[in-house]
C-alpha cells in the first residue's frame, strides 16, 4: 500500500501527496492515478495536473465533495499499478553545437569533463517526463547525470531562444518559447514542443524521450522544415510499465 | 467593411479574457481569465451576451477606442471610472457616463477612459464580443504563453478588434443596480496546502496581520507587504501544482496570492488558499489597498461557493431598463436635473 496524504488547495482542487522528493516510483504513483482518474470520468472532477511528487485533483464542489472525492482516490490508490502507466517515446534531436550551446564549454569547466563527454553523457539517458509546467509545452526531464546536475546562473539572461536546452539541476528542459533563463543552456532542439498553430504540446507527463545529437547542418535544415509547418514528429513507440 | 473597434490608446494593460481556459493546466497551459469574473459577467450580462463571452479587461488605466461599425452597444462594468463618450476621436471632450450601463455608439464615436479608481479592473463587454478565434476553447490573453485574445498580447494602439456583430440590436439601454463591487477587507483562506510548513505562532501572524497590496502586483499575482511569516525550515518545495488564490510564501516571507496568470506549478510553500467565492473581490483588489485573511472550512467555503452563484445567476433580475431612452445629452440634463420641460420622448 503506497502511503500518501490528501491536501486541501482552497475548496476546488485537492492535492494527493505521495512523498516530497523527485523520484521515479512517486511520479510513477502519481501518473498512474491520473491516468486512473481520468479513466474513471468521475462527475465533478475538472482536471487532473501531475507533478514530480502529487497529483493536484480540481474539482466542482457543489458536485463532488471533498469527502466524496477523497474516498474515491483512496479507492484507486488501492488498487494502483505503477505498471500501468501509459506513455510514448519520442526520439529528440538536439544540435549541441556551440553556435547554440551558449554554456556548453562553461559546463565543461565545472563538471571538469570535456565538451565532448559533457554531450556524450547528457545524451545517454532515456530521459522520464515527470511534469509539464512554467510554459506551455514545457517538459521537466529527468534525470540528467549527477555529475552534470548543475545549478542556476549567478545573473540570469533575460532572453534564450524557443527550443533552447538546459541543465536545470537534475532535470533537462527544453523551453518551447523564447523565455527569461537562469539556467545553463546545452544545446537546442529544433521540434517545437509547443505547436502554437494548433495550440497543442508535443510531450505529456509519462513521457519518455531520447536526446539525438545533430549537426548545425542537419540542425538548420530540421529548424526551416519545422518553421515551414512540414516537419512530422512521431513518437518512437508506445510504452507501458518503464517509468519506476 | 467589417465592424471593428480601433483602438487610440491602450491603457495601461487591456487584454480581451473571458472566463478561462480550463482543462490545460498538465500541459503547462495557465487559466487565466478575468481577474474578477463577478464585474466581468455583469458587462457582458448588460450587452445580452452569454456569461463566457470575452470581453476587454483594462487595468487602472483604461483604454480609447474608436466605433468602427455602423453602431454598435458596449457596457461597462468594474471600478469606478470616467467613462468619456466623443463625437469622434479627435473630439477633446464628451459626455461623461460612469460604469455598470450599456451604451449604443454610432459609427465615429469613440470612448476614452481615464484612471480607474476603488478597484484595480474595469471590464468592456461588446454586444456580440469580439470577432477572434478561441485558442484551447477560450479567448482568454495568456500573454507569457503567447496565446489567445488578441495575437496572445495586451492591446497596442492602432489594433483594430474586429466585431462578431456588424451592428447594435435594437432594444432601449440597461444599468446594473444594487450591485456592490467594492472590495472587501477580509479575504476567507482554507489553510494548507502546506502550512505544516510554518509553526502555529506563523500561522496565527498571518491570520492576525494586516497587508498591502504592493505596486509589484499583475495579473501572475498579487505581492503583499506586511508582517513576514517564517518558515519552519526553508522555503523550497519539490514543485508542485497551483491554483488561483494560493497563497505562497518566498524567502522574503511576504506572501503572494497567485492570480488569473499564475504558472501551473511553482516551488515555494503554500499557506493558504483564498477560497473560489473570494476570488473575483480579489481580482478588483487594487495596489494600496489594505487586506487580511480569515481561515475558514470546506463547508463555510462551499456554501460561500453557493451564496457566489446565487449572485451570478441574479445579475439578469438586477438589470433595470435606462427609461427614457438614453440620448445621452438627456442623460446628462437628467444628471444636471435640467430636464423639466424640455425632454422629448420621441427625440
Amino acid at each position: 500500500m503506497l502511503d500518501y496524504r490528501v491536501l486541501p488547495a482552497g475548496d476546488t482542487a485537492l492535492v494527493v501527496e505521495f512523498g516530497d522528493r523527485i523520484d521515479r516510483t512517486l511520479s510513477a504513483a502519481v501518473l498512474a492515478l491520473a491516468q486512473a482518474l481520468d479513466a474513471a470520468h468521475i462527475a465533478g472532477i475538472v482536471e487532473t495536473v501531475p507533478t514530480f511528487r502529487s497529483l493536484m485533483i480540481h474539482y466542482e464542489p457543489l458536485v463532488l465533495s471533498a469527502t466524496a472525492l477523497t474516498a474515491r482516490v483512496e479507492e484507486h490508490v488501492q488498487k494502483l499499478r505503477a505498471r500501468d502507466v501509459a506513455g510514448r517515446v519520442w526520439h529528440l534531436p538536439v544540435c549541441y553545437d556551440r553556435r547554440v550551446a551558449i554554456d556548453l564549454d562553461d559546463v565543461a569547466r565545472r563538471t571538469s569533463l570535456t565538451p565532448q563527454q559533457v554531450v556524450e553523457r547528457h545524451c545517454a539517458p532515456l530521459y522520464h517526463v515527470y511534469m509539464l509546467g512554467f510554459l506551455p509545452g514545457q517538459a521537466y526531464m529527468g534525470d540528467v547525470a549527477a555529475e552534470l546536475a548543475l545549478e542556476r546562473l549567478a545573473t540570469p539572461r533575460t532572453s534564450i531562444p524557443a527550443g533552447s536546452l538546459a541543465i536545470a539541476g537534475r532535470m533537462a528542459c527544453v523551453f518551447p518559447l523564447e523565455t527569461p533563463c537562469g539556467w545553463h543552456v546545452i544545446g537546442r532542439c529544433p521540434i517545437p514542443l509547443w505547436d502554437r498553430a494548433r495550440a497543442a504540446a508535443l510531450l505529456a507527463p509519462a513521457d519518455q524521450v531520447m536526446f539525438v545529437p545533430v549537426s548545425a547542418r542537419e540542425y538548420d535544415t530540421l529548424q526551416t522544415r519545422a518553421a515551414e509547418g512540414v516537419l512530422r514528429v512521431e513518437p518512437v513507440s508506445e510504452t507501458a510499465g518503464a517509468v519506476a | 467593411m467589417t465592424a471593428a473597434l480601433r483602438i487610440l490608446s491602450p491603457g495601461l494593460s487591456t487584454t480581451i479574457q473571458d472566463l478561462g481556459r480550463h482543462r490545460f493546466q498538465r500541459w503547462g497551459v495557465s487559466v487565466g481569465g478575468a481577474l474578477d469574473p463577478v464585474a466581468f459577467q455583469a458587462a457582458n450580462a448588460l450587452v445580452d451576451n452569454p456569461a463566457s463571452a470575452g470581453a476587454l479587461e483594462a487595468m487602472y488605466c483604461g483604454p480609447s477606442f474608436v466605433v468602427e461599425a455602423d453602431d454598435a452597444r458596449l457596457a461597462f462594468a468594474g471600478g469606478d471610472a470616467a467613462i468619456e463618450i466623443l463625437d469622434n476621436a479627435d473630439a477633446a471632450s464628451g459626455e461623461t457616463i460612469a460604469p455598470m450601463r450599456s451604451v449604443r455608439l454610432r459609427r465615429g464615436q469613440a470612448v476614452r477612459i481615464g484612471s480607474i479608481r476603488n478597484g484595480a479592473t474595469l471590464y468592456i463587454a461588446v454586444q456580440g464580443g469580439f470577432a477572434v478565434e478561441p485558442v484551447l476553447g477560450s479567448v482568454a490573453t495568456d500573454s507569457r504563453g503567447r496565446i489567445g485574445g488578441w495575437h496572445g498580447r495586451a492591446l497596442r494602439e492602432g489594433d483594430t478588434l474586429p466585431l462578431a456583430r456588424a451592428a447594435a440590436s435594437e432594444r432601449d439601454e440597461c444599468r446594473l443596480d444594487g450591485f456592490d463591487l467594492a472590495p472587501p477587507r477580509r479575504f476567507r483562506v482554507v489553510l494548507g496546502p502546506q502550512s505544516d510548513w510554518f509553526a502555529a505562532a506563523e500561522i496565527e501572524r498571518f491570520c492576525a496581520g494586516e497587508y498591502t497590496v504592493s505596486a509589484g502586483s499583475n495579473r501572475m499575482g498579487m505581492r503583499l507587504e506586511g508582517a513576514p511569516i517564517r518558515h519552519r525550515d526553508g522555503f523550497n518545495i519539490v514543485s508542485d501544482a497551483i491554483v488561483t488564490g494560493s497563497v505562497q510564501v518566498p524567502g522574503s516571507g511576504q506572501p503572494i496570492v497567485l492570480l488569473a496568470d499564475h504558472q501551473t506549478t511553482g516551488g515555494y510553500p503554500k499557506i493558504a488558499t483564498v477560497i473560489s467565492a473570494d476570488l473575483p473581490a480579489l481580482g478588483r483588489l487594487p495596489v494600496g489597498a489594505k487586506m487580511s485573511f480569515t481561515p475558514v472550512t470546506l463547508e463555510q467555503a462551499a456554501a460561500a461557493r453557493r451564496a457566489l452563484f446565487a449572485v451570478l445567476a441574479g445579475i439578469r433580475d438586477n438589470i433595470v431598463r435606462l427609461s427614457p431612452p438614453p440620448s445621452l445629452v438627456a442623460t446628462r440634463l437628467l444628471e444636471c436635473n435640467l430636464i423639466s420641460g424640455v425632454y422629448d420622448a420621441a427625440a
